[in-house]
């Protein structure tokens, strides 16, 4: 499986992306910068997290006219998976392939800390590995990971199960304890949390490492169908 | 030319923990009487006249870039700049 790490301006979360690919899922990984135009030959497409073009204006608002982005409309249009981590779930709501918009912290502060998630959803490409272990803990680090979303919108992700993972212990004020969400296809996801910074015991937690495993497998499986 | 004047703030609905710590520091410096503080940004654009109407274009650039019509809500102003003959 063959990953694409989108690399914009500001993004600081791509190397780490990159070794939880390559290194620990051992992976075929490219750093692919925002000025490309095509994804062809890639599996999936990451989003990483970092502060694209500065958080200029809002999060995520100037990288989502980045030139790499049509092809990714395109790639997520196509049906296949596309991941937002932090950053890259606001540059994925801004694009408008996700629902919703991530606002400041209720505290205004930014918040890195480790933080309990439940699975909510185990039947998505993305989650299946959680199925016997939906308590998880990852590392979050951002100021603007306060989700929104209207009622009607909420009703929606509920209907569809989209809603992928809750904290357990809301941090920042998120709508209904939301961390991350999929796109009624399902082939979207975007999540605050850091699941390439939970993928080996060194790093104090290999909860992440789900995440990763549960993609290659469903990709590997559909691949031999 | 026009002078574009944009100014963003969140919609009502939208907790604004900026403009509350604003509040809270006001209120530190003892102007009790400040009932809220609404933080949100402004924009000046000058832009040359085209075939479209000026207004029709302030809108979409509103809507795709200035603000995040998700939570936020926008106004402006259009002023025609005089040029120098």
């Amino acid at each position: 499986m063959k990953f694409a790490v989108i690399v914009f301006p500001g993004s600081n979360c791509d190397a780490d992306m990159a070794n939880a690919l390559r290194d620990v899922c051992h992976c075929a990984v490219e750093l692919v910068p925002a000025t490309a135009t095509t994804l062809t030959g890639y599996d999936a497409v990451v989003l990483p997290g970092g502060f694209s073009y500065g958080d200029y204006l809002r999060s995520g608002a100037i990288a989502r006219f980045a030139p790499v982005m049509a092809a990714v409309q395109a790639f997520a249009t196509a049906g296949k998976p596309v991941v937002g981590i932090c950053n890259g779930f606001q540059i994925l709501t801004e694009a408008g392939l996700l629902p919703g918009a991530l606002r400041a912290n209720r505290s205004s502060q930014f918040i890195c800390q480790a933080s309990r998630l439940h699975v909510c959803n185990p039947h998505t490409q993305f989650t299946t590995a959680y199925a016997k272990q939906p308590d998880i803990q990852l590392p979050i680090a951002h100021g603007e990971g306060n989700y929104y979303c209207d009622a009607a919108t909420l009703a929606d992700l509920r209907e569809h199960q989209q809603i992928v993972f809750e904290y357990v212990d809301n941090p920042n004020g998120s709508v209904a304890n939301i961390a991350g969400i999929v796109n009624r296809q399902g082939n979207v996801l975007g999540m605050m949390p850091h699941p390439e910074r939970a993928v080996e015991q060194l790093l104090g937690s290999i909860d992440g490492l789900g995440l990763f495993t549960s993609l290659i497998e469903n990709h590997r499986e559909e691949t031999h169908v | 030319m026009y002078l574009v004047k944009v100014t963003v703030t969140y919609k009502e609905s939208i907790l604004d923990p900026k403009g509350e710590a604003i509040n809270d520091a006001l209120q530190r410096l003892g102007y009790h009487n400040v009932q809220s503080v609404e933080l949100g940004k402004y924009f000046e654009l000058q832009v040359a006249k085209s075939d479209r109407p000026i207004a029709e274009q302030v809108n979409e650039m509103c809507d795709r870039l200035l603000a995040n019509v998700n939570m936020e809500t926008y106004h402006y102003e259009i002023t025609e700049m005089r040029t120098q003959a």
